[in-house]
């Protein structure tokens, strides 16, 4: 298999591409997905995740053909409305963040559901492969479609690039930020914008329901690595990357495997190798600082 | 036999540690305060006593036995902050919630825990507060909600954290005037409190904390300008011992 | 009972069910685990399909409730181990599901459980699938949520006073002595069965909303507890019978219809409740 895997990339342009886009759409969400775990907004994403999907729907809907810009449009636009309408309920309601968060996701998902059936059972809508959305399927992606995530998670890579300061500053201390000038409200709403952006992207590889997992997982695991944000963004990146590949080969070799899961399953690996091993409070060195400690304080006779 | 007796305690969190080397008894029907500045570990302590955060070691006995909370001797007022105030019950029901442990599994409140719970209104002048959702009432209200609730434990030792924070001065009264009826009944109180100026007033014991045990004994003996100047180190610039003039 | 009937009683059930559950999850803030643990039950109901090799209602719920309350551990230990909330929770729930759709994927495709499933549940077929109880033609999976409603109700009566407390304020239930933990569990425990129950009418996402949403319109509507969990069950049932005549009406996924019921009566409450709307909110200040 492993063999089968390595000719394919060699030989096979088509997959080339794939596993090209889904590396790239990794370290945008790794990078992405740093701030978004820092700032405590990793949930929002997933609930933008879910919303998506009656965005596709309803843009599939009017233009009556898969062409997956609009209906990335489309999914901006529903994703962006769910970030919204989190803020508007804990804002003008007692109800906590995480019942709003919970509510939008799973009232989005379900008009999302009703959508797709509604879709399917029109005549010649079982061909839309709108259910491809769901679970993530990186083969069914048009060379199209690959330009298209390609160049937006380049872009979303390169706009964090230029940023990085300037949201460092706003994650660590937005009080400070304000007061040393910059623009607060623009920089929180291009954030929140650019995370709608990277789940959207992600959604035809990953899928609706999984990609919260891509900004969390690797996010997280980089903690583990190194106290310093500009090595989190990277090894965060890092390790999307190296999830979006796996995920994208398994899935293009063996067929008919879902890609989102395989992507999931392979940070949630490299979570657990992270945790385990990781040089900044990993499993194995907390347990020898732990070990040192008690020795020296035998040894002090306490 | 003391109210509360302390021996060896350690706590720490994460890597760090917050208390080391507890050690330190309080008499019984006392008037304790906790004094310390922040970050000492002062709320820490009462949750560490009261086995709401892990201990690294440490013995606790409270009135010569080891803590238990099935023995019920214990009442304990956190600090404001800690509960949901949007949460959907009013005064009465929250001053109810202290009768549970004598209650019982299975059975509901009986008329005279309701009966119970009325009276510690009443005593903190808040009867016509009784049906208010909690959020609707002042701060000061809120912390006399809490004040009753204890009330009606009925316990031996109580503990709170923090009650003077934030609330009118008629709140203000009204605790410190349950706080002497409590101990003039036998009843024990550990108070977490921050505010210097009243400690010589309020408190006839004092506790001076700074992750370990400065000082502990009678309020007259402890409070000082040298051991309050070692428990806070340089940060006391802005107080006055007791007998100076106030300022600033 | 009618075809009808039956699909009726059991989203209604659903409806109740997780409308009592769910109060509690909103007023203890602990919405995202019942998220986490419905999203991971697929893994759970998968596994015991592998292992016992049968979809009996009897394995699934076991099935589930472990993965449940693995999912609830699993959740607080990378927590106590350092791992923000929000986090753990994500890294939890989004792998075992993953896991469990691979293994559907791989293992499971050619039975009566598939991926599809999972997301919608397949109400409409509920009522084909029958067992005789006490001389009655029940179907299967009403027989089974009717129990699991009942045991819920129960279980909320009888330690309503120790779930109210634990949830308003830990500390104060820590000190009275109340098991605060084991409650915790129970409470994770009810949340796992109500969600298996409810898998095969709406699957394992949109349960979410049947949990969250009717609590909170009642959260909007009442400041007393009680109060919150009858009128959540009110909501569960009109979110059920409105979602299933809607999808009637417009020819769509029955669950995908009660879940955007749900949320239309949410707006309603959200705009107009008496007591906390934005209508309100607009008259007080305009006022």
């Amino acid at each position: 298999m492993i063999q089968e895997m390595w000719s394919s990339l060699l030989h096979q342009p088509n997959t080339q591409w794939v596993v090209l886009s889904t590396m790239l759409l990794g370290i945008a969400s790794g990078v992405l997905g740093s701030f978004a775990l820092l700032k405590k907004q990793s949930l929002i994403g997933d609930a933008v995740a879910h919303a998506a999907l009656p965005g596709i729907c309803i843009a599939y809907l009017f233009i009556g053909e898969k062409q997956l810009l609009i209906l990335l449009i489309g999914a901006t636009a529903t994703g962006l409305l769910a970030t919204y309408l989190i803020q508007l309920i804990t804002a003008t309601t007692r109800i906590k963040k995480d019942a709003a968060i919970c509510m939008v996701l799973s009232v989005f998902f379900g008009m999302g559901i009703v959508l797709l059936t509604r879709i399917t059972r029109q005549a010649d809508g079982n061909k839309s492969g709108l259910d491809n959305f769901i679970f993530g399927q990186a083969a069914a992606m048009t060379r199209n479609d690959v330009y298209t995530m390609a160049g937006v998670a380049g872009g979303l890579i390169l706009i964090a690039f230029l940023l990085f300061k300037e949201w460092k500053l706003l994650i660590f201390d937005p009080d400070f930020a304000k007061n040393s000038g910059l623009p607060v409200g623009m920089l929180e709403t291009l954030f929140s914008t650019l995370l709608v952006v990277t789940v959207v992207i992600g959604i035809q590889a990953v899928g609706v329901i999984l990609m919260a997992a891509l900004l969390i997982i690797p996010a997280i695991s980089a903690r583990y690595w190194t106290d310093r944000l500009s090595l989190m963004v990277i090894i965060a990146g890092g390790i999307g990357a190296c999830s979006g590949i796996a995920g994208a080969l398994i899935s293009t070799i063996s067929t008919g495997l879902a890609t989102g899961p395989l992507i999931v399953v392979t940070a949630a690996g490299c979570f657990v190798v992270s945790f385990t091993f990781g040089i900044k409070r990993g499993l194995i060195q907390k347990l020898t600082a732990h070990r040192i400690r008690t020795e020296r304080l035998k040894g002090e006779g306490i | 036999m003391d109210a509360l007796e302390v021996r060896n305690l350690h706590v720490a969190y994460d890597r760090k540690a917050v208390l080391e080397q507890v050690d330190m008894t309080i008499p019984k029907e006392s008037l304790t305060a906790i004094v310390g500045p922040n970050g000492a570990g002062k709320s820490t302590l009462i949750k560490a006593v009261l086995g709401m955060l892990k201990r690294s070691s440490g013995e606790i006995s409270i009135l010569g036995k080891p803590y238990n909370p099935k023995n019920r001797i214990v009442g304990y007022v956190p600090q404001r902050g800690s509960v949901d105030w949007d949460f959907p019950t009013n005064a009465l029901d929250v001053i109810l919630m202290g009768r549970y442990g004598h209650i019982g599994w299975f059975k509901r409140p009986s008329k005279q825990d309701i009966a119970m719970a009325k009276e510690a209104l009443q005593k903190l002048g808040m009867e016509e507060y009784a049906d208010r959702q909690i959020r609707q009432l002042s701060g000061g209200q809120q912390q006399r909600v809490f004040l009753a609730r204890a009330l009606v434990q009925d316990a031996e030792v109580y503990f709170m954290d923090e009650p003077f924070v934030g609330v009118d001065a008629k709140t203000e009264k009204a605790i410190i005037d349950l706080l002497r009826e409590l101990k003039q009944k036998g009843k024990t109180v550990i108070v977490v409190h921050h505010d210097l100026q009243t400690v010589p007033e309020y408190f006839d014991h004092t506790l001076l904390l700074n992750r370990t045990v400065i000082a502990n004994g009678p309020t007259e003996e402890v409070f000082t300008k040298e051991l309050l100047q070692k428990t806070y180190g340089g940060t006391l610039a802005f107080f006055t011992a007791p007998g100076e003039q106030r300022s600033g | 009972m009618t075809y009808e009937g039956w699909i009726l009683l059991t989203a209604c059930l659903v409806g109740i069910s997780c409308g009592m559950v769910g109060c509690f999850l909103i007023v203890r803030r602990m919405t995202m685990l019942a998220d986490a643990i419905s999203h991971s039950i697929l893994l759970g109901i998968v596994l015991a399909f592998l292992i016992a090799n049968s979809l009996n209602g009897i394995y699934m719920l076991i099935g589930a409730t472990v993965i449940g309350f693995v999912t609830t551990f699993a959740i607080q230990s990378l927590h106590n181990a350092g791992v923000q909330e929000d986090a753990s929770i994500g890294i939890v729930f989004t792998t075992f599901f993953a896991i469990g759709v691979i293994l559907i994927s791989l293992f499971a495709r050619d039975v009566h459980l598939d991926v599809e499933h999972a997301l919608m549940g397949e109400i409409a077929f509920i009522p084909w699938n029958t067992q005789n109880i006490l001389g009655f033609e029940i179907p299967k999976a009403t027989a089974m949520l009717l129990c699991i409603t009942i045991f819920a109700l129960l279980i909320i009566l009888l330690f309503y006073k120790e779930l109210k407390l634990t949830s308003f304020d830990a500390a104060l239930a820590l000190t009275l002595g109340l098991p605060v933990t084991l409650i915790h569990y129970l409470l994770m425990g009810l949340v796992s069965i109500t969600a298996v129950g409810s898998f095969d009418a709406v699957g394992a996402i949109l349960v979410v909303s049947m949990l969250v949403v009717p609590g909170s319109c009642a959260y909007l509507l009442t400041d007393r507890l009680s109060m919150m969990l009858l009128y959540s069950c009110l909501f569960g049932i009109s979110s059920a019978i409105i979602g299933y005549y809607g999808a009637l009406l417009f020819d769509v996924s029955i669950a995908g219809s009660m879940s955007t019921a749900s949320g239309i009566l949410f707006l309603l409450t959200w705009i107009f409740s008496p007591r906390y709307s934005l209508l309100r909110r607009f008259l007080i200040t305009a006022s």
